[in-house]
């Protein structure tokens, strides 16, 4: 009897040996798992040539709806590292994962970002300022992008760091103190962040993007300390493509006639708005998952007529059949289509996350510019 | 008061549309509705609105997201799911629920399963459902195309059908009309549900079918009275619905299905016909 069950745990053991030892030999490059196209780009960019990245929800997919299948979870299962937006971006993501049985560490990208609360739809409109909120966002961001400079210069020390941590996941909180100021003043209630009701288009600030960048390096460098200097250079150089995409934004932005409004399908646009000023309106709110009331149409309607709002846009994910009706009322023109939450496939507008925001602010200046 | 219940259709030609697709399907659901309670196949309309999704699924992957290419799919595929097991209840042992139940999952599962293949998250469901406040003229020439090929089929195969709820075995006796009949109208059912897809944007196009019906028989035993009576009780719930979402901000296609849901209720205390009140009170009628 004895003797039976200790070749039983032996066997099991031998199979447990198996089971780690194979992939391992198996892969070198590091295998991350991204949860919807935009994470996947990001990761992909950080992680060039030692990063293999599967994506679960595609080009033009929706992950705010999406029903994830037995390959998805073998995906996560067979990945390193599973890189997620978080602030409930992905509402199926957490029982994937649990079902899926994944030993990967699990990065959620939107870690120390301002979230924004998701504030219901009405609200959104009630504390648009105009003009003034764009001034001192243009400021704020200055501050940011010197934050982020100073972090590429301590860089080294931080891959140092990173080494010396090695495989502990708790200690990742401490570096984050590194990051900047802004940050650290959000270290404390950032649990709430993520279990809170928050809008979670976190991407369309370009900012944020950056903390998004530097988390994902983060978590690559402790889960591949050996390719520490090649995360680090890519994620010092993305970053400064960041930074121009930002200033270009803000240009673009500046040169939009005052008071401009753009009117789109779904309310994604909310960071984008915090950022960089520009209102944004649509008759559906952050999810693409609510029904049109005619009292908003209708409000969207009277807007474009009071406004002398030029064009409206319609929106990748979402039915355009709305905003074709309010267009042909309203009697503008729909000038193109905005990615918001999912790219376009690579040899579309949008197939990469830095394509995606160039698309969009080039179509808005096209279709507002007087 | 008249501002705020014609106002909104005047000023706005976004609630014209609406206005006009909920009138023009609630007159051919409407009907449809009555035969179906009248056959209490009430749950059919639900789970017939599952079995399009293969059709639509199989559109969707031969044409792309184009809304005519699903349609059409959809309604292949409920004609198909609604024909066999309304053959299969005619010929074998297996009552109309229970070929349908078996049918429908059949191409719910299908239609999953195609869906998953393909490796697409484009939700076909929302593709295929329209918008009540978004009605184009494509949207509005089916919804119209749709009635008044129901109202013409049901003119003429009136009697026929009438007969089938009062008495089909002796329908089956006279005449061998009554499985073509029954198949014909089954195919009536999927018509006006891929045209409440449209409309109403939701599972609940159902309710605007159903609703009425079930309101109608509070009212009436005639089977004339109750289709004229489901007729009026949708056209009303799709006006007062669109004017609730207009005013108070409520999303349009559940509104309107709403507003029929609070006219079932009044109905089931009021209701002339064994209405729960009038039902306590009996001795008002033997006085009448």
């Amino acid at each position: 009897m004895l003797h039976k069950r200790n070749i039983i745990t032996l066997l099991a053991g031998t199979m447990l040996v198996g089971a780690i030892s194979i992939p391992a030999l198996a892969q070198e490059r590091v295998q991350a798992v991204a949860t919807f196209s935009i994470i996947g780009d990001l990761v992909g960019q950080i992680g060039g040539e030692r990063v293999d990245v599967t994506t679960l929800v595609g080009p033009d997919g929706d992950g705010h709806v999406y029903s994830p299948s037995p390959a998805d979870a073998r995906r996560l299962a067979e990945g390193d590292v599973v890189f997620t937006n978080g602030l409930l971006y992905e509402g199926w993501i957490d029982r994937l994962i649990a079902s899926s049985g994944t030993q990967a560490p699990v990065v959620v990208v939107a870690e120390n970002i301002d979230a924004i609360p998701d504030g219901g739809h009405g609200d959104a409109h009630d504390d648009h300022d105009h003009g003034h909120d764009h001034d001192d966002h243009g400021h704020s961001h200055d501050d940011h992008g010197h934050d982020h400079d100073d972090h590429g210069h301590s860089h080294d020390d931080h891959g140092h760091d990173h080494d010396d941590h090695g495989h502990s996941h708790d200690d990742h909180g401490h570096d984050h103190d590194d990051h900047g100021h802004s940050h650290d003043d959000h270290g404390h209630d950032h649990d709430d962040h993520l279990h809170g009701e928050f809008d979670p288009h976190a991407w369309q600030d370009v900012g944020n993007v950056k903390v998004y960048v530097a988390n994902i390096r983060d978590a690559l460098i402790a889960h591949d300390p050996a390719g520490s200097d090649i995360y680090s250079a890519n994620a010092e150089a993305y970053i400064g493509e960041l930074a121009a995409l930002d200033a270009e934004i803000l240009e673009a932005v500046a040169a939009l006639p005052k008071g401009a409004l753009v009117i789109t399908s779904h309310d994604a646009f909310r960071y984008f708005t915090h950022a960089y000023g520009l209102e944004f309106d649509a008759p559906l709110g952050t999810s693409t998952e609510v029904e049109a009331t005619a009292r908003d149409v209708a409000r969207l309607i009277e807007t474009i007529r009071a406004n002398d709002i030029g064009a409206v846009f319609a929106e990748s994910l979402t039915d355009a059949r709305l905003i074709e009706q309010i267009a042909r009322e309203a009697d503008v023109p729909v000038a193109g289509t905005l990615y918001s939450d999912a790219l376009s496939p690579p040899d579309g507008p949008a197939g990469t996350y830095i394509d995606m925001m160039r698309h969009n602010i080039s179509l808005i200046s096209e279709g507002l510019g007087s | 008061m008249f501002d705020a219940l014609i106002g909104p259709f005047i000023q706005f030609d976004f609630m014209r549309r609406s206005l006009f697709g909920a009138l023009v399907l609630a007159l051919g659901a409407g009907p449809v509705g009555v035969f179906l309670m009248l056959r209490r196949m009430s749950l059919t309309g639900d789970a017939m609105a599952h079995a399009i999704l293969p059709g639509a699924a199989i559109g969707f992957l031969i044409a792309g997201l184009s809304l005519p290419a699903m349609t059409l799919g959809g309604l292949t595929a409920g004609i198909v799911v609604a024909v066999l097991s309304g053959l299969v209840t005619r010929y074998t042992v297996l009552k109309e629920d229970a070929s349908l139940a078996a049918f429908y999952l059949l191409s719910l599962a299908l239609g999953v399963t195609i869906v998953s293949l393909r490796g697409s998250s484009v939700d076909l469901m929302h593709v295929l459902f329209g918008s009540v406040l978004a009605l184009d003229d494509a949207a509005l020439i089916l919804i119209a195309g749709i009635t008044s090929v129901t109202l013409l089929i049901l003119a003429a195969t009136y009697r026929g059908l009438v007969m089938e709820c009062v008495d089909p075995v002796y329908l089956r006796s006279v005449a061998r009309i009554g499985t073509p009949l029954h198949l014909v109208f089954l195919g009536l059912v999927v018509l006006n549900l891929v045209g409440g897809f449209q409309a109403l944007g939701t599972l609940l196009a159902v309710g605007l079918m159903m609703l009425p019906a079930a309101t109608a028989r509070f009212w009436s035993a005639d089977v004339t009275m109750m289709v004229v009576i489901a007729v009026a009780t949708g056209m009303l719930s799709g006006m007062g619905g669109l004017l609730l979402s207009y005013h108070h901000g409520l999303p349009a296609g559940p509104a309107i299905i709403l507003v029929a849901g609070i006219a079932y209720l009044i109905s089931l205390f009021l209701g002339r016909e064994s209405g729960l009140i009038r039902a306590a009170l009996p001795r008002r009628h033997l006085e009448a």
